[in-house]
């Protein structure tokens, strides 16, 4: 009995994880197969790439990933400049109004920018940002999220490197650049994944703020190549997917101890 | 006071504010103004070509109320609530459980169950889409071996909202198995040195020692778990549309329907606002219960 039970624990751990991740087996397998094949499961059946080639034709997939690219990159950059400059405020300058100011942006954690999608497409319209990348990344850099986790960061920073640095005659913007950014650099690393996988990912706001394929981002793209009006075949939409999820997927794998530490830090603190 | 110190605090409150300023206005563009129109917005009638738009007070609420799309959709959401959040944190307890053991290959356990964490909903979807396809689905096929004859999981109204759901967890799990993990790592070896010596049980030990001690960690989750069950609803434009017969519409999908493909904003922003109150219950939950044993400092 005690020699059985950790055993069967770790088959039913392993059981979990391997359907955990076939959803994922399915799809590869699928994307490098015929139709027929991948969906009777013929084990000896060929290893393809028409299912690719299909699916890169079928859309201008260099675009959309180009748009999500430039599209991560645009949220991060803001994300940065403004939670570095608000965190920081919160962190280390006492003033008036600063608690209550800060209950307010706490509160946005809550009003998810998902929901506000009626009238933020009004807003974005009315600033002219509709089918841009701007328009996608705009509602999300002033994240409070972002906001608490700089002013989380900074705070960790000791005083006295603070008050060395002003001593030798930093300006203010002198001792944020020089001592609490490079400071908070595992804090920048840890958001920046979790920002760009975010990003990368998101899809409700890029569908209603793009409508044509010049600020199109992937995840939009690949919802619209795989919509059964356009009737294809479910190896090529596998293949599509593959396509989409690559790039994130062997970030993933390969910077994986930071990926799960980034999320720790960006949940935890 | 002297004149030195009024001047250099004055200097502090400018140098905050300014500080502050960009993101104070990237908010209230995005957030907060919009808040408060949707409000707004929720008191007039829609705008016809015959005819402009009115204020009307709370009638579009009561439309809201009449309507039992609305009253199906909300009731959906619930289940969707009731269903995911309980299953995805008794998984994530157990997956973290797991790949914090001394079972081997744990690092593979911990890369499987985080996986679909960072695959967006859309691709998520279309990996799905070929488990529930009838006939050539997987499950049918898996079904089909056992003599089970074949099930049009997204296609009936009896079963769609389940099969959105089963995707969810899936999800979800995985991302709150690692607060758990984190959590777990916190806890002293000591206490289980203890729990050994006292002859404790590894089961007695969990639920006396472990589980109170992530209790924490559970409410935190549990508020990331209810915001995502609205926020939560990208595969539902692959899988389902919200259909058949309205079977797994979800909150979220009937704002934009309402707004992005019937045109109807007033209702739009009215379902919003009675959202962002529910949002605002979790919101008041995370300050009045979480904030206390937090560390907010």
């Amino acid at each position: 009995m005690t020699r059985l039970m950790p055993r069967i624990e770790a088959a039913l751990a392993l059981l979990l994880a391997l359907v955990w991740i076939s959803p994922l087996l399915f799809a590869l397998w699928a994307a490098f197969h015929a139709t027929t094949d991948a969906v009777n499961f013929t084990l000896s059946a060929p290893l393809i790439l028409d299912n690719f080639r299909t699916a890169w034709d079928g859309a201008p997939w260099l675009r959309y990933f180009l748009n999500t690219f430039l599209l991560v990159t645009l949220v991060l950059a803001g994300q940065f400049f403004l939670c570095t400059l608000a965190g920081f405020a919160f962190a280390r300058i006492d003033f008036r109004g600063k608690g209550t100011v800060f209950t307010l942006i706490l509160l946005q954690l809550f009003i998810l920018p998902e929901v506000l999608i009626v009238k933020n497409y009004a807003i974005a319209a009315s600033l002219g940002l509709v089918d841009t990348i701007a328009g996608i990344g705009v509602p999300y850099m002033a994240s409070a999220f972002g906001i608490f986790l700089m002013r989380q960061a900074f705070k960790g920073v000791p005083m006295e490197l603070d008050e060395a640095a002003r001593v030798e005659g930093c300006s203010l913007l002198g001792v944020l650049w020089r001592v609490y950014v490079p400071a908070a650099r595992p804090t920048y690393i840890a958001y920046a994944l979790v920002s760009v996988a975010t990003h990368w990912n998101n899809f409700l706001w890029p569908l209603i703020v793009t409508n044509t394929e010049s600020a199109r981002p992937l995840t939009v793209g690949l919802s619209i190549f795989g919509a059964p009006e356009n009737g294809v075949d479910i190896s090529v939409i596998s293949a599509a997917t593959v396509m989409v999820i690559a790039p994130l997927l062997v970030l993933f794998l390969v910077f994986q101890r930071q990926f799960v530490q980034a999320f720790l830090r960006a949940g935890i603190k | 006071m002297t004149d030195a110190f009024r001047i250099a605090t004055r200097r502090r409150a400018i140098h905050g504010w300014l500080l502050l300023s960009p993101a104070l206005v990237m908010l209230s563009t995005f957030a907060f103004y919009p808040s408060v129109a949707t409000l707004w917005a929720s008191f007039f009638s829609r705008e016809t070509r015959r005819r402009p738009s009115e204020f009307i007070g709370l009638n579009n609420y009561r439309f809201l109320f009449e309507d039992p799309t609305f009253w199906k959709v909300a009731g959906n959401n619930l289940l969707y609530a009731g269903v995911t959040i309980p299953i995805s944190i008794a998984l994530a307890l157990v997956m973290a459980l797991w790949a914090n053991s001394k079972i081997p290959g744990k690092s593979f356990l911990r890369t499987a169950y985080f996986t679909p964490t960072v695959l967006p909903m859309i691709a998520a979807g279309n990996l799905w889409l070929f488990f529930y396809t009838p006939d050539i689905g997987v499950l049918d096929q898996l079904f089909g071996l056992v003599g089970l004859g074949s099930m049009n999981w997204l296609g009936r109204p009896e079963t769609s909202l389940w099969a959105i759901c089963i995707v969810t967890i899936w999800k979800e799990s995985g991302f709150f198995m690692i607060f758990y993990l984190a959590a777990l790592q916190t806890i002293p070896p000591e206490l289980k040195e203890a729990a050994d010596i006292e002859g404790a049980s590894r089961w007695t030990y969990t639920r006396r020692i472990v589980l109170p001690l992530l209790m924490p960690t559970t409410l935190f989750i549990l508020v990331n778990a209810l915001i995502n069950s609205v926020k939560l609803i990208d595969h539902l434009f692959i899988l389902t549309k919200g259909g058949p017969s309205d079977s797994s519409k979800l909150i979220l999908y009937y704002i934009w329907e309402l707004s992005f493909a019937f045109f109807d904003s007033p209702m739009a922003a009215a379902t919003t606002v009675l959202v962002l109150a529910v949002l605002g219950i979790v919101a008041a939950l995370q300050f009045g219960l979480l904030d206390r044993r937090t560390h907010y400092q």
